[in-house]
Formats: C-alpha cells, structure tokens, sequence
C-alpha cells in the first residue's frame, strides 16, 4: 500500500476513508483532524487553558502531544490509582508520564537555543513554543487513604471489580482539580472505539438519559461542573495507536489488569468484526447518532438540570445530600 | 515464521499477508497494527520468511 500523497510505504490504510498514508503525512494528517474535531465540536480555543487527563496510555499521551504541536494551552493532571498489584501498573504510568513531560520541554528548550526550519516548530505560534505544560499529579492513596483496589473491595462495589470506584473518582478529582486551578476545560483521549461501545452498551439497553449526554463536547452546564470535551472522537483506535507509533511515544502498553476481559472490550470486539466486514460501520454508527442527537432526538431525556450541591464537597450530585463521592469515600466534611 | 503479540509467539507459513496471517492465528485485523524488521506497515503486506514481525495491540491503558 503506498502513501496517497507521496507514494512511499503506507503505515496506514484507513479504509472507512479510503485513505492510505505514510508516518510524515499521516502525522500532519491527524494533526489537522484533531485542530478540526477542536473546531466542529467547539471545544476550546488557543486562549484558553485546557487540562488533559493523562493516564499514560496511548491515547492520553497522544492528545497531550497533539494539543501542544498544535500550539495549545495544554497541562496534564495525573491521577495515582495505586494499582500495583500484581504488577505496578500505576508506578510504570506515572514513570511513562513523567518521562514524555520532560522530552516535550527537552524539545522547546533545544530549540528555543536554536531555532530551525523545521517544519514542525515553524508552524507553532510564538505561544506554543513559549508555552511550559505542567503536569499536575493527584495519588488517591494519598489524598485520601487508600487505593482505588482498596476502597473497591472495602465498599463492595462494582461486583467484584474496582472500575466503578475508579471511574468515580476519577471523574470527581479531574472535575475538582481542573476547577480549583482554573482550568476552563478538561480534555480526555476518548476515541471513537471507546464512544461506539459506550453508544452500542447504552442503545442495548436503551439508556435513554445516557444517550442524551452522550457528546464530544459536554458544557459546563452547572455551577461546579467543568465543560469536557473528547478531541480525538472521530478517531479509530488503531489511528491513535498509530499516531503513538509513529511519533515514537513511550506509551503504557499494557491494559490495565481490572480492564482486561470487561465488557466494553467484548463491544469493542464486536464492533470491530463488524468493521473488518463493513468498513466505517463504527464512524457512521457513531456519527448518525451525534447527527440524530443534534437535531433533538434525546432532548426530552436530559434531566441534568435537576442537580444539587453536595452538603460536604459542594460538587454537583443527582440527590440531595453528599454526593457518590463522598459518600464512597466517608468524607463527612472538608477542611480547608 | 514467526509472529510476536505480547508475551506470545505464533508460528504460520510465509508468503501470506499480514492481514491473512492476524485471521488464521485467530485475531481480528481491526484490532492489531503490522510491525515488520522494526517497520509499521499497512496489513496488505506480504510476510516473508525471515521477517521479524510484530503484532501490536491497539487496545491498551485502561
């Protein structure tokens, strides 16, 4: 397979595009769709300071990459799960993390010493290249006590799997961090695989509520909640892999030991073998359903302005009283 | 010939594509990039024997 722009050797062939690429051009390529999705979905501006989740995985570190060659505002807040066991997952993610921060500000240091014509530093605006990314780091264990694996199997939830405890939160100190800091808005690496199987999970079971928050771009819609946005939505898996691939980052290869096996994987493979049969089945999935939201289809199910302040934290929760949060992790006050 | 993914090795004949060689060791094509002598590569390659390939995992983190 050749490159359609050059005809050199293909990294890629996206077949829902009818798109063949080589490394160079399908850099520049991915960089124009995110800046694009960051347009269309009206996610931010380079004014604006964006905070990115990063995990160490592909995706969050590509983002964080993206963002920055793009000439945006952009730190990254890492979240310790403490899971290590049996293997030190989170340890290796913050190393990995860590390491990337420190090789993107080796690179502007370098070449602020000594500006090039290089294509990629000249296309930066002056302030991308002035721009410093801080990296804020979060350990639950030590904030609040224990790990994600401990308070999982503490409280019980989850049937058996801390996914539901991690995912709570996670989603709760990156809306509490990015607000604290003043961050305007929280960027996640949520690709479009991610998204269709939360879509095919939601419309299996017709989760109405869900599917009408469902969006790349979800405003900061209440006193308390951060706007979140999800650049890389219209991207397949294999194209942020590839992107990581091919931009030489030191990613967390591994899945993280609670994630392998769980459902969203099995729609994932389902989905996938779909694909291999009808190529853009996942996009076109995906974006009729962003096409049929848009004009109003779930509108009748998004009860989001019924939310109320925690009585501890303050943050928006669905019921009176302390928030899910909260209530998981018994905080019964906040002292300043 | 030889075929690494992760901690596991698969043997299966040259002269196959890449794509062709994902399905008969029984994975799905949309979910492996195509590493050859060090090389990404799209999966309508041919496979060669003596090639070093290298089957990577698009689904990582968590």
């Amino acid at each position: 397979m050749r490159c359609k722009k050059c005809n050199t050797n293909a990294v890629i062939n996206m077949r829902h595009h009818k798109l063949a690429l080589c490394g160079e051009h399908y850099g520049e390529w991915f960089l124009a769709q995110t800046d694009r999705a960051i347009e269309k979905y009206k996610m931010f501006s380079r004014d604006e300071r964006v905070l990115v989740a990063v995990s160490g995985g592909k995706d969050s570190l590509s983002l964080w990459d993206a963002l920055l060659r793009l000439g945006y505002q952009a730190d990254g807040l890492y979240i310790g799960l403490g899971i290590n066991d049996p293997a030190p997952y989170s340890d290796v993610s913050l190393d990995k993390t860590r390491a990337f921060l420190e090789s993107v500000i080796a690179s502007r240091e370098a070449a602020k010493q000594s500006p090039t014509s290089d294509a990629e530093i000249a296309s930066q605006t002056p302030l991308a290249m002035t721009f410093t990314p801080t990296l804020h780091v979060v350990d639950v264990q030590e904030t609040y006590g224990k790990t994600i694996p401990q308070i999982a199997q503490e409280k019980n939830r989850g049937h058996g799997k801390p996914c539901s405890s991690c995912g709570l939160t996670k989603r709760y100190v990156m809306n509490r961090l990015a607000l604290e800091k003043g961050y305007t808005v929280l960027a996640t690496g949520h690709n479009l695989d991610d998204e269709a199987a939360v879509l095919f999970q939601n419309t299996l079971r017709w989760q109405t509520q869900y599917l009408a928050r469902q969006s790349p771009t979800l405003p900061a819609s209440h006193e308390g909640l951060v706007k979140k946005v999800k650049p890389f939505v219209r991207f397949y898996e294999r194209e942020t892999a590839t992107y990581a691939l091919v931009r030489e980052l030191d990613y967390v290869y591994d899945e993280c030991p609670h994630a392998v096996g769980n459902l969203t994987n099995f729609y994932k493979t389902l989905l996938n073998q779909l694909e291999a049969n009808s190529p853009g089945a996942k996009l076109s999935f995906y974006l009729e359903f962003l096409r049929a939201r848009g004009e109003g289809v779930f509108d009748g199910f998004n009860q989001q302005d019924q939310l109320h302040a925690c009585e501890v934290c303050g943050q928006p929760t669905t019921a009176p009283g302390r928030c899910a949060f909260c209530r998981m992790w018994d905080v019964s006050a906040i002292v300043q | 010939m030889q075929i690494t993914f992760r901690d596991k090795t698969y043997e299966t004949k040259p002269n196959i594509t890449a794509r062709d060689a994902i399905k008969k060791i029984g994975m799905e094509p949309e979910a492996v990039l195509v590493v050859v002598n060090g090389k990404l590569v799209t999966d309508d390659v041919v496979l060669r024997e003596g090639d070093q390939v290298k089957l990577v995992a698009v689904v990582s983190g968590g």
